[in-house]
């Protein structure tokens, strides 16, 4: 068997049969399940083949800075100061939301109401069981049990920690003082899982879990998405809709490098956890660049109708012409 | 009468507990396997190998690319290490029997045989990935080679030590030189057990993520170009399990029972023969 | 006269030419390799070892991407008593292993036996940590982690031990899962030892009106000694740098545990998590003192086992 796999493997070799991929990208796995949708439209329709790893945005960010993708993907804008450090370009694609998900067979997918305090309290490690005060306070129709809580979160650096922690640090003074925000920070408690799709599986395994996903990663594995109560003091529940509302007030500004932060937005129906995901582009190699820009150009096209099935929020088009004029003044299109 | 029987006692518990020790090693070998088959054999099929994978939370797809990818990295890696790893065998069991560098050298290779792996990958990402620009399937190669080079060199190594002093003698009293011996005699009569050296090499590597995480990396579509990025079997049931989606756990399953399978067999055939040289 | 001469040169410079390729390939393998290794690592992490310094690195227990403060003392402890609890599992059961193969097993069943735990050795470590995942830990978290915690919790000295939610992605399925991988490393050498001591020490033991048990107890394991000593040292060696399978199980968090129950990590878990994503220079050099920290430590345990096993070797072979 082994000898036949090692004649195949030479057959192929030698004769090179190379269909290259013609782009890397790596980063975001708040972004993967969409990016790698779009791709695989993308290379029926053209035949180009666009490989994306989701190793989350940490990592994005690290594998564009070296230059090993072509492209990086971060939840988490870079400021324009560490973009002209870096060399890189940045812009928004798509826009989701953070939800908190949790795994209590005793109540079902029934849709729990959670606010800043609750949450940062469960994430301090404060708020120990699922019945607490609080969290009962805050669900008055609910039977919550009396289950200890496991704390589920990344484990690697992650864009989609960074719009969880930015949330925190804005609504919980605590939060701010004691771990702040960023791709990875030093968690108070909790079991670390590795990506969106480590923590849905780590939640979807524990009985007692809660973790933060992106809402489609809840979405795709019957977990329950948690109500989070915005600034107005809406509990809101995460849909394609209430992104867009949190998303209504972004000013985006090419000078800037699209860098805006969308957690905690004003408006009665704004979701709280809601953020955008930015690609990011090496300056100083046009080339990998033009090609990534060809793909994301045939997104902005055709790809509104798949990010709208897997309830990203795609961007108002003259958001889209101004990232084209972007592309254009750094001479990638 | 009471110390006899208390010695009899102590022999049949202990007896008893080394019973159970086995009993425990088989019961966890069965338990593995059996779930192995229990839970990948099903869900093989002919898509699994002829098709890429689709977007996750859609159902369908394959695992082309990652068996591809990993028949592409495994033989790279093979290619490398076999040549350096005989040779150097050759050395140690050869020219270095004397010498004191040599016999350091010798246990330094031993040692490196059980060289955490991860180190392995972490080296080849500093020393070829880093330098290059990007994650390639070659990389994966080197990193693999270097882990098996030690298994091929111990192997070549006993095995040519088997083949008794006289026939070296004999072929050195008909004039040939040292080399003529290494290879035409020694080599050729060795030949089988050092065949058998390279498939333990193939079995270990074969099995290999960590090495790979950071060298082949990973990739959505099969390609057949050792300078891209590249899947892996490994790397990919790393990824599939530990994902959320149950459409990933049921390819996972496949993939790990073709897998250990793959690797047992190798392992297996290796051992049937030097179990047979050696006796 | 001058053809042959020429002839024998020729050979000569053969057989020259031959000899350095060969000794190359063994000098890269047994001296140049690790030096590379060694190297490169240390190189990698130089930024690190500058930074925070080789005393403070060690003790420190900061893991602070958002700071950037970096220690290595989780890891390594996570490291230690992974290695630790998994050896205290594997050790008596490997020699029970080894006992049952070399005195028990009716001998037409000693190749099949002793394949089959090699086997073990074969099974590759990712499969270890999927079935590890998918089997063991819902079993343990579900079922066996709360009626230890409900039995032993209040015993004093090692309730401890089993406080806190079990989730069975902790300590002891790690650990456990661990000894299995490793038991068939430690037995095949203690095996082999057993095999070494001659028969007639053993027969004369049986003559003198010994039972089995007394035999391995007082000839066989003493004999052995320093074989089982350096099998027990080479199977720490395999499980300080496992990966795969210590990565499904640990949880990844920066945490010494304090029970059985509490997920951790360890110097190879931070390495497959953040080694691709680790943003800053000094977070990935911090990553690569640790693999250099694992390389060193591995590298001298191995070598240690090596040098215990040659010893017995010397011993026994004439």
């Amino acid at each position: 068997m082994k000898v036949k796999k090692l004649a195949l493997a030479g057959i192929l070799t030698v004769t090179g049969v190379a269909f290259a991929v013609d782009i890397t990208g790596a980063g975001s796995t708040f972004v993967y399940p969409i990016i790698s949708a779009w791709s695989y439209s993308y290379e029926k329709a053209t035949g180009n083949k666009v490989n994306y790893q989701s190793i989350g945005s940490g990592g994005g960010i690290r594998q564009i800075e070296n230059r090993t993708v072509d492209f990086g993907a971060s939840d988490a804008p870079l400021t324009p100061k560490d973009l002209s450090e870096k060399k890189l370009l940045q812009f928004p694609v798509v826009i989701g939301g953070v939800v908190p998900t949790y795994n209590l067979p005793d109540i079902g997918n029934t849709q729990l109401n959670f606010d800043g305090k609750a949450l940062c309290d469960i994430y301090m490690g404060k708020i120990k069981k699922w019945n607490d005060p609080y969290l009962q306070q805050l669900n008055p129709g609910v039977q919550l049990p009396d289950r200890d809580i496991t704390v589920v979160r990344r484990s690697d650096g992650s864009g989609t920690t960074w719009i969880w922690t930015n949330y925190l640090s804005k609504v919980c003074p605590d939060w701010e003082k004691q771990v702040g925000y960023g791709t990875s920070v030093d968690w108070p408690t909790g079991v670390g899982g590795k990506g969106n799709e480590g923590v849905a599986n780590y939640v979807k395994r524990f009985r007692g879990a809660i973790g933060y996903v992106e809402y489609i990663y809840a979405k795709q594995n019957n977990l329950p998405a948690g109500k989070v109560k915005n600034k107005e003091g809406n509990f809101v529940a995460p849909s394609m809709e209430s992104f867009q509302s949190a998303a209504a007030n972004a000013k985006w500004d090419k000078k800037q490098h699209f860098y805006y932060v969308l957690t905690d937005q004003p408006g009665k129906n704004s979701y709280p956890v809601t953020g955008a995901v930015f690609v990011l582009f090496a300056k100083d190699k046009p080339e990998s660049s033009k090609k990534s820009v060809q793909f994301f150009d045939w997104v902005f096209k055709n790809g509104d109708q798949e990010a709208a099935r897997l309830s990203y929020v795609p961007l108002p088009q003259n958001v889209k012409d101004m990232i084209r004029e972007y592309w254009k003044e750094n001479g990638l299109m | 009468m009471n110390i006899k029987l208390k010695r009899k006692v102590e022999n049949y518990i202990f007896l008893g507990l080394s019973f159970l020790s086995a009993g425990f090693g088989l019961f966890f070998l069965f338990w593995i396997l059996g779930d192995l088959l229990l839970n990948g054999f099903k869900y093989i099929n002919i898509d699994l190998f002829t098709k890429d994978p689709v977007p996750p939370g859609m159902e369908g797809g394959g695992l082309k690319h990652a068996f591809i990818g990993h028949i592409i990295i495994t033989v790279l890696g093979t290619v490398i290490g076999t040549p350096i790893g005989i040779l150097a065998g050759i050395y140690f069991a050869e020219y270095g029997r004397n010498s004191k560098i040599a016999k350091i050298g010798r246990n330094v290779v031993d040692v490196m045989v059980s060289n955490p792996s991860i180190v392995i990958g972490a080296v080849v990402y500093a020393i070829l990935v880093k330098p290059v620009g990007h994650f390639m399937g070659f990389a994966g190669g080197v990193a693999l080679a270097l882990l098996m080079i030690p298994v091929i060199v111990i192997t070549t190594d006993e095995m040519m030590k088997l083949v008794p002093q006289q026939t070296r003698e004999a072929a050195y009293a008909l004039g040939a030189q040292p080399w003529q011996v290494s290879f035409h005699i020694v080599l050729k009569a060795a030949k089988v057990g050092v065949l058998t050296g390279v498939i333990l090499g193939v079995a270990r590597i074969s099995g290999e993520t960590a090495p790979l995480l950071f060298t082949s990396f990973n990739n959505n579509f099969t390609t057949f170009d050792p300078t891209k990025p590249m899947a892996s079997l490994t790397v990919t049931v790393f990824q599939y399990a530990m994902g959320p989606y149950d459409d990933w756990h049921r390819q996972a399953w496949a993939a790990s029972f073709i897998l250990t399978f793959g690797v047992l067999l190798a392992s297996i055939t290796a051992r049937y023969i030097i179990q047979r040289k050696k006796y | 006269m001058e053809a042959r001469k020429k002839a024998l040169n020729q050979a000569k410079l053969f057989e020259n030419v031959f000899k350095v390729v060969l000794g190359s390939a063994a000098l890269f393998v047994g001296i140049l390799l690790p030096l590379v290794i060694f190297i490169s690592l240390y190189k990698e992490s130089s930024l690190a070892i500058n930074h925070f310094g080789v005393i403070n690195f060690l003790t420190s227990t900061d893991w602070d991407p958002v700071a950037e403060k970096f220690g290595g003392l989780v890891p390594l402890m996570g490291t230690f008593i992974a290695t630790f609890l998994a050896t205290l599992i594997a050790a008596p059961i490997s020699i029970g292993i080894a006992i049952f193969l070399v005195e028990l097993s009716p001998n037409k069943l000693k190749p099949v036996f002793s394949t089959a735990i090699e086997l073990l050795a074969g099974i590759p470590s990712i499969i270890y940590g999927m079935w590890g995942l998918f089997v063991m830990a819902p079993l343990f978290g579900e079922k066996i982690e709360p009626w230890l915690t409900e039995n032993f919790q209040n015993v004093p000295l090692v309730g401890k031990l089993f406080e806190g939610s079990p989730t069975g992605i902790d300590v002891m399925t790690t650990s456990l899962v661990l000894s299995i991988m490793i038991i068939p490393f430690m037995s095949s050498v203690v095996k082999d030892a057993f095999n070494m001591v001659p028969s007639i020490m053993r027969e004369s033991a049986y003559a003198l009106g010994a039972t089995k048990w007394e035999v391995i107890k007082q000839v066989m394991i003493p004999i052995t000694a320093s074989s089982i000593a350096g099998g027990l040292i080479l199977s720490v060696g395999r499980a300080l740098g496992e990966t795969m399978a210590v990565t499904f199980l640990a949880g990844n968090v920066n945490q010494i545990p304090k029970s059985l129950f509490d997920p951790f990590t360890t110097i190879t878990v931070a390495l497959a998590n953040q080694f691709t994503e680790a943003d800053t220079a000094i977070y990935l050099s911090s990553l690569y003192f640790l693999a250099l920290i694992l390389f060193v430590i591995s590298f001298f345990v191995l070598y240690l086992s090596k040098i215990m096993l040659l010893r017995l070797e010397k011993k026994w072979k004439v």
